[in-house]
C-alpha cells in the first residue's frame, strides 16, 4: 500500500526493557487491546514510536510524490472542466501528505528530516508513482483502481491506535471517495467513445492492473512486522485480505465499465465466496520498490528540484517575518 | 538543508459554521500568522469546512500533563451532585 515498505525487514531489533519500562509496555499493550486511543504525549513503547513514524511519513511521501504521475496532466487534460477537477484532485493529495507529515511530527520527528529521508532515497513511498502516464487513460485508472486501493487500506486506519494518525486518516478517507468516483466517471466517459478511445482505456487499465496488487505489499507469508502492528492496532487487516476485498470489488466495477482485467486465471470462487487471480510477479515489485522502476529516479529527482528551487521562498519569508517581529519589538 | 530553518509549526482551529466553537483540526508550517492562515485555508478548508480560523503558535500552547491524568480529573467521577439528575424531585415539578 502507501505504506507497504513496512513489510522491508530494517535489520534493528528491539532494545532490552528494564523492569518499569516492562510494566509501562504491559499497560500500553492492554491500553491498545482496549480500543483506546493514544496521544502525542502519552508515554509509548519506543519500537510504536519508530514504526509509526516509518509509517505515517512513508503515507506522506506516497501522498507527495503521488502528485507527481497526474500534474503530467494538468496542461494537456481535454477539457477545462476535467482540468479543474485534476487541479482539485492533485490539490487534496499535497493536502494529505500535509496532514500526514503534521501527525508523524507529533512523534518528535521534524518535518526536514522527513523530508531529507526522502530526498536522499532512505525513506520508501508506494511503489506505483514510479509507473509512467503516457495516456489521458492513465488518470482515470489512477482514480479509479489507485485511489481504490488506497481507500481499501485506508478506512480501517481510520481506527488506528494513534490518534493524530486516525484523525488524519478519517479526514483523508472523508476526500477519497471523490478521487475514485472522478477517475470511474472519466473512464466511463471515453467508454461511450470511439474505438479508439475504448481502446486506450483497456490498455491503460492491463498496464496498471498488476501494479495495482503490489500496493497492498508483499503476501502475510513474506511480510515482517505485521503481527507487531496488529497488536499494537497499527494495521487492522493483512496485505492479503485487502487486496482480496479489493479485488472482489473491483471485478464488477470493471464488469459496469466495459473493460476486461488482464488475468485469464480471475474467476469466482464460490466455496470460498471470493474472486481467485493470478499469480503476482513479486519480481517486479522488489525491483521497483528497490529504485529501480521504469520512473523512481525521475520521480524522485523531480522532488528535489521542486525543494531545492523553492529554498529561496522559504528563506526569503523567514527572513522577511524575523524582520517584522524584530520592528515591532523595537515600536 | 538544516533543521533550523524550518518554518515554525501552528496549530490550526477552525469554526465549522457562526454558532459553533472553533476545533482543532491540524497543523500547518509557516515563517508568520499571516502566510500561517493562508496555508491553513488552504490545507484545512477546502471544501467550505470553515468561516473562521485561528491559527496560534504550537510552542505557545500550555498544555496538562497526561501523566496527571488521573489527580487532575479523576476527583470529578464521585460528584455525581453535580448533575441534574442526582435530585429526584416530587412528580409534579420533576421537569424542572
Ligand atoms: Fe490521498
Ligand atoms: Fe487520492
Amino acid at each position: 500500500m502507501y505504506t507497504q515498505a513496512m513489510d522491508i525487514p530494517e535489520g534493528n531489533k528491539a532494545p532490552l526493557q528494564s523492569i518499569e519500562q516492562g510494566t509501562a509496555s504491559a499497560d500500553f499493550d492492554a491500553r491498545c487491546a482496549q480500543g483506546d486511543f493514544i496521544e502525542a504525549k502519552d508515554w509509548m513503547p519506543e519500537q510504536y514510536r519508530k514504526t509509526l513514524v516509518r509509517q505515517i511519513s512513508q503515507h506522506a511521501h506516497s501522498e507527495i510524490v503521488g502528485m507527481l504521475p497526474e500534474g503530467n496532466w494538468v496542461t494537456r487534460a481535454p477539457s477545462l472542466k476535467r482540468k479543474a477537477i485534476l487541479l482539485a484532485k492533485i490539490q487534496d493529495e499535497g493536502g494529505h501528505g500535509l496532514y500526514l507529515y503534521a501527525a508523524a511530527e507529533t512523534l518528535g520527528t521534524s518535518r526536514d528530516e522527513m523530508i531529507e529521508a526522502l530526498h536522499s532515497g532512505r525513506a520508501k513511498y508506494s511503489s506505483i508513482f514510479n509507473y509512467p502516464t503516457p495516456t489521458w487513460a492513465d488518470i482515470g485508472v489512477i482514480g479509479w483502481l489507485v485511489d481504490g486501493a488506497a481507500i481499501m487500506n485506508q478506512v480501517p486506519l481510520c481506527r488506528c491506535s494513534y490518534g493524530p494518525y486516525a484523525r488524519a486518516m478519517i479526514r483523508i478517507c472523508r476526500e477519497e471517495s471523490f478521487h475514485q468516483r472522478q477517475g470511474f466517471d472519466l473512464l466511463h466517459a471515453m467508454m461511450q467513445g470511439t474505438e479508439a478511445q475504448r481502446a486506450m482505456v483497456q490498455e491503460a487499465v492491463n498496464r496498471w492492473w498488476w501494479p495495482v496488487l503490489m500496493m497492498f505489499g508483499p503476501e502475510d507469508k513474506d511480510s515482517q512486522h505485521s503481527e507487531q502492528s496488529a497488536k499494537w492496532g497499527i494495521k487492522r487487516l493483512s496485505n492479503d485480505e485487502l487486496r482480496q476485498k479489493f479485488v472482489d470489488a473491483i471485478v464488477e466495477q470493471a464488469r459496469v465499465l466495459g473493460v476486461t482485467l488482464p488475468d485469464p486465471d480471475l474467476k469466482w470462487n464460490a466455496e470460498h465466496g471470493h474472486h481467485d487471480f493470478g499469480a503476482i510477479n513479486w519480481q517486479e515489485f522488489w525491483n521497483v520498490v528497490n529504485g529501480h522502476g521504469p520512473l523512481n529516479k525521475e520521480r524522485l529527482a523531480a522532488r528535489v528540484q521542486a525543494w531545492d528551487d523553492g529554498a529561496w521562498v522559504r528563506e526569503a519569508a523567514l527572513a522577511h517575518a524575523n524582520k517584522q517581529a524584530t520592528r515591532s519589538v523595537a515600536a | 538543508m538544516s533543521t533550523r530553518n524550518e518554518w515554525p509549526l501552528w496549530e490550526v482551529f477552525i469554526r465549522s459554521r457562526a454558532g459553533l466553537d472553533h476545533k482543532h483540526c491540524g497543523s500547518v508550517h509557516a515563517p508568520d500568522g499571516a502566510l500561517a492562515l493562508q496555508a491553513a485555508r488552504d490545507v484545512y478548508t477546502r471544501r467550505q469546512e470553515g468561516v473562521s480560523i485561528w491559527v496560534v503558535r504550537a510552542d505557545q500552547i500550555i498544555a496538562s500533563d497526561p501523566g496527571q491524568k488521573a489527580e487532575l480529573f479523576d476527583p470529578m467521577e464521585d460528584k455525581v451532585y453535580r448533575h441534574p439528575t442526582f435530585y429526584q424531585l416530587p412528580d409534579d415539578v420533576n421537569h424542572i
